[in-house]
């Protein structure tokens, strides 16, 4: 690291920082919904970048309709679209139980392999509908712009969004999980599901729901990805295995986790990168996880208890 | 120093989470004794089990074996040192034969290479009838396993350990879900195999265990409550306390 | 010999299923392909490879490797590091700035063979290589995860980081791998040239050849005792460890093999190619032969060969008229497999032709010999 001096380091730090905050915002949405689906049903869902990318393609049509018939709403119409986003991912969650993973709940392993087909018809409905090209929404123009609060430091304006969107989001997680009735019942039926049963949970409808709200968060993560990058096709599939990284690493199941993997998995990969190339970084991240795992395979949140 | 003893367990704890399932706990089981642990639900008796065969590891505390400590040991090398385990439900391999759940419970070829070059020679086949006989399923070798009824199911269980010729045989409620005339023969192979080795049986069937226990050890709260023969224990005012307190 | 015909052919139903595969791979494909399609076809079986390996891993082990084109891909570089060598001699690469190094990394301005590349000048360590890489990395993997019983999901899930992390790689690092493009333009085996006719013509019976030899070696692991501990395996672990089997052991080795399985085909695959590129390795191409595998039956040794070949015979036909169509098809495939035919075309089999092969079979029966003494006929030998 030579050739840098303390004061140069230290912005590098903070902004590296602050643009890894905007991909742990990402991956730390993405894993909420993941930690849900994975960690409390035990659901292996790799379909679910696909179910960020239908958030971000959202954002991209409510960009278009409004730029072409509502201009004068451009500055509104985000807000609004974040709603849409978690309506449509969720309304496609709950389709996709119905149809598919309610069959799978006693087979994990197949679980996975269904999802992946699932995930390759998504891209190709993608592909399809939005053409293969990437597309880009047109962001209000409050979202746009940075924040200077020295000479050297720049932080835009969009990760410090995003950054409010994953606090909003993983607050009502929280809350929830672990301060509604619903999330009693969640959890509840993920512990034991005939006891959950006969004491008057339906818990087919606990199980769809749940998955709703899991894919329905990777619709935010998707609309919250817009501000940093443009949409594609294949856009999801590619934070798909650093989803599951983040949720095992976190531990399955535990919300503080999976907060602190994310930012530290985010962080590592985005200051790593600017020292070492792109993919470098993302090697020696992915790698040191790995090694993490398997000198502590339950992951970093988790507590023993007689199998 | 307590080489008279099979089985020295002294101070074992373990903790799940800060709840002491097991607390401080001393059991003592001699050579050819067969001892039966009873004990209200939640009293830790499984656990114990589960402690000295490996599978849940003690917080703290000792288990010696022939003079062996197993607490460190991984389980294949407990149940190589001769600690044979029956658990709660019947765990056998529904979808291979009797015969065969015999022959894979067989002490020989147990290495990776040993299993590939394993040959069933004649004296594993003598060795075979001869356990299937005692479990009472000569007629049944094959059946595919996952056909038997329950309590057959819970003999050849039993049937895959003694093939093992263990030194110590834990069993977790053997009768469970046995018929009256299963009962009776169950009694009877329990007293057979104890010639020989030493036995803990877990039991709530108090009539079961006044035929079978040389002595009863009463856990209650992870810890040991009340220990002797069958009548001291019924006799004893906390023993009564703790069954009918509730 | 009686020894051999039951534990490595499988018995009579096994022989007569290996015969069939060996008539349908030596004789009907050459005689009704022309060289070209055969070779598409050799490159095929060089897929079923991974799909046999998976079979014994997933099929039999339980464990759903997620990173088997890993393993394939790192007997491929293997080998095509080898035959690149061969062919970046310093004539023929006489106007690089650099004579006598790999034309990929003349381009990418390096101008030393680097150290890793330097023993494969030798063929003798290659295919020492081909199988010890692999062999060696699925030891470390597995090692470090069975033995702190690391299973199920969270195992698939980490195999799968393990090929994204082996892609990032290999296409990161250019100048020392090729990159994005890969290792092209291989010519030459030990000097002998390996892109006429009759060179594809006698890899293609070597590849099958070998393919055969791998399934009869998993024919005779399956029907020993460490075959039937593997079904016991599945069926209740904790039995197994509490008769006295040190489990991890037996999963350490199945993957192990599984991936020296796949890495021979992988090194096949070079042979028969010419070329070697990172999407060989991935994600995708890893979980495309899970479904190789699936198709084939998961348990069915023979099946999986049938499995790799109808899908990619499927991706052919759909990628070269409706390539739009092909993900699509995929999909369908992977969701149709694990919802309606979990056993594959070996289940379909059982269910339509089953009864009639063996009715037409019936009349060459024997008696079986008494009980005790045959080998217990159970789900084992039903699958194999």
């Amino acid at each position: 690291m030579g050739g840098y001096s303390i004061s140069d380091l230290w912005s590098i730090v903070v902004m590296q920082g602050f643009s890894g905050l905007s991909l742990f915002s990402v991956l730390l949405l993405m894993a909420l919904g993941l930690a849900i689906i994975f960690g409390q049903m035990g659901v292996i869902n790799m379909a679910h970048g696909e179910f960020m990318t239908i958030g971000a393609y959202t954002i991209y049509l409510f960009s278009k309709v409004t730029e072409q018939y509502f201009p004068a709403l451009m500055p509104y119409y985000f807000v609004i679209a974040i709603f849409a986003a978690f309506g449509i991912a969720f309304a496609a969650g709950y389709l996709v139980e119905y149809l598919l993973i309610r069959h799978l709940y006693k087979r994990p392993l197949d679980t996975l392999l269904a999802t992946w087909g699932l995930s390759l018809i998504m891209q190709q409905i993608f592909r399809t509908v939005f053409g293969a090209r990437e597309v880009s929404a047109t962001l209000p123009d409050w979202l746009m712009g940075s924040w200077k609060p020295t000479p050297d430091i720049d932080i835009p304006l969009n990760g410090l969004f995003v950054m409010g969107i994953s606090v909003v989001v993983t607050a009502a997680v929280i809350l929830f999980l672990y301060r509604s009735t619903w999330g009693l019942r969640v959890r509840a039926t993920t512990q034991n599901r005939v006891m959950a049963g006969s004491v008057g949970i339906n818990t087919k409808k606990i199980d769809r729901v749940t998955f709703a709200v899991g894919c329905g968060i990777a619709g935010i993560a998707g609309a919250t990805f817009t501000t940093i990058a443009s949409t594609g096709p294949t856009s999801g599939s590619l934070y798909i295995v650093d989803t599951f990284l983040v949720v095992v690493f976190g531990g399955a199941g535990s919300v503080v986790g999976t907060v602190s993997s994310a930012f530290s998995i985010a962080q590592a990969q985005s200051i790593l990168t600017f020292f070492l190339t792109n993919a470098m970084g993302k090697v020696v991240t992915l790698l040191t996880i790995i090694i993490i795992l398997m000198l502590r395979p339950e992951g970093l949140f988790t507590s023993k208890v007689r199998k | 120093m307590s080489y008279e003893f099979a089985l020295t367990v002294e101070d074992l704890t373990v903790s799940f989470d800060g709840f002491k399932a097991v607390d401080g706990l001393n059991l003592y089981v001699e050579k050819n004794e067969l001892r039966v642990i009873i004990g209200p639900n939640g009293a830790g008796k499984t656990t114990v089990l589960d402690l000295i065969c490996g599978k849940t590891r003690a917080t703290g505390g000792s288990i010696q074996f022939n003079g062996i400590e197993l607490t460190k040991f991984p389980e294949y090398k407990i149940v190589q040192a001769g600690v044979g385990r029956k658990f709660q439900t019947p765990s056998i391999y529904e979808n291979l034969s009797v015969l065969e759940n015999l022959e894979i419970s067989f002490p020989r070829g147990r290495s990776v290479f040993g299993s590939l070059m394993f040959k069933r020679t004649q004296d594993v086949t003598d060795r075979i009838l001869e356990i299937a006989e005692t479990i009472f399923l000569s007629e049944q070798l094959n059946v595919q396993a996952g056909l038997l009824s329950h309590g057959q199911k819970q003999w050849l269980e039993i049937g895959m350990l003694l093939i093992q010729d263990p030194e110590l045989l834990m069993l977790d409620e053997p009768v469970a879900g046995m018929s009256v005339s299963e009962r009776e023969k169950t009694a009877e192979l329990l007293n057979k195999i104890s010639q020989g080795r030493s036995l803990i049986v877990i039991e709530h069937d108090m009539e079961f265990v006044k035929r079978i226990a040389h002595k009863v050890t009463v856990l209650h709260q992870g810890k040991v409550l009340a220990e002797g023969n069958m009548d001291a224990v019924q006799n004893n005012p906390k023993v009564i306390e703790v069954y009918l307190g509730h | 010999m009686n020894a051999f015909y039951s534990n490595w052919l499988g018995g009579k139903k096994g022989a007569i299923e290996l015969a069939i595969l060996a008539a349908f791979i030596f004789i009907v494909m050459p005689l009704w392909l022309d060289i070209f399609r055969l070779n598409l076809v050799g490159k095929y079986l060089t897929y079923a490879f991974a799909a046999v390996g998976l079979v014994m891993v997933w099929g039999y082990g339980g464990i759903l490797s997620l990173g088997q084109g890993v393993f394939f891909g790192l007997g491929g570089y293997c080998m095509a590091m080898y035959l690149k060598l061969e062919a970046s001699d310093p004539v023929s690469t006489a106007h690089q700035t650099t004579p006598g190094i790999p034309d990929f990394m003349d381009w990418n301005q390096v101008t030393q063979l680097p150290l890793f590349w330097e023993p494969f000048h030798s063929l003798i360590f290659t295919l020492a290589a081909v199988i010890m890489v692999p062999l060696v990395l699925a030891y470390v993997i597995s090692t470090a995860m069975f033995k702190r019983r690391v299973g199920g999901v969270y195992f698939s899930i980490i195999t799968q980081a393990i090929a994204a992390i082996l892609t990032i790689l290999v296409v990161g690092q250019q100048g020392m791998t090729g990159g994005i493009n890969g290792i092209t333009d291989l010519k030459t085996l030990h000097g002998w040239n390996i892109n006429t006719e009759s060179a594809k013509y006698i890899l293609y019976y070597v590849n099958g050849a070998l393919l055969l030899g791998v399934i009869m070696l998993c024919r005779f692991i399956l029907s020993s005792k460490f075959g039937r501990l593997l079904l016991a395996m599945r069926d209740k672990e904790d039995r197994v460890r509490f008769s006295g089997y040190d489990v991890a052991n037996f999963k350490i080795f199945t993957f192990s093999m599984g991936a020296m399985i796949s890495a021979i085909g992988g090194a096949m695959f070079i042979l028969q190619v010419g070329f070697m590129s990172p999407s060989l390795i991935g994600i995708v191409p890893s979980i495309e032969m899970v479904i190789f595998a699936a198709i084939g039956g998961r348990v069915s040794l023979v099946g999986a060969v049938y499995g790799t070949l109808l899908v990619n015979y499927g991706k052919s036909a759909f990628s070269e008229s409706f390539p739009s169509l092909w993900l699509l098809f995929m999909g369908a495939l992977f969701i149709g497999v694990v919802m309606f035919f979990p056993n594959g075309l070996a289940g379909l089999y059982d269910v339509y032709l089953k009864g009639r092969v063996e009715s037409l079979a019936g009349k060459f029966k024997k008696k079986n010999p008494p009980a005790i003494l045959t080998p217990a006929k159970t789900e084992l030998q039903n699958e194999l």
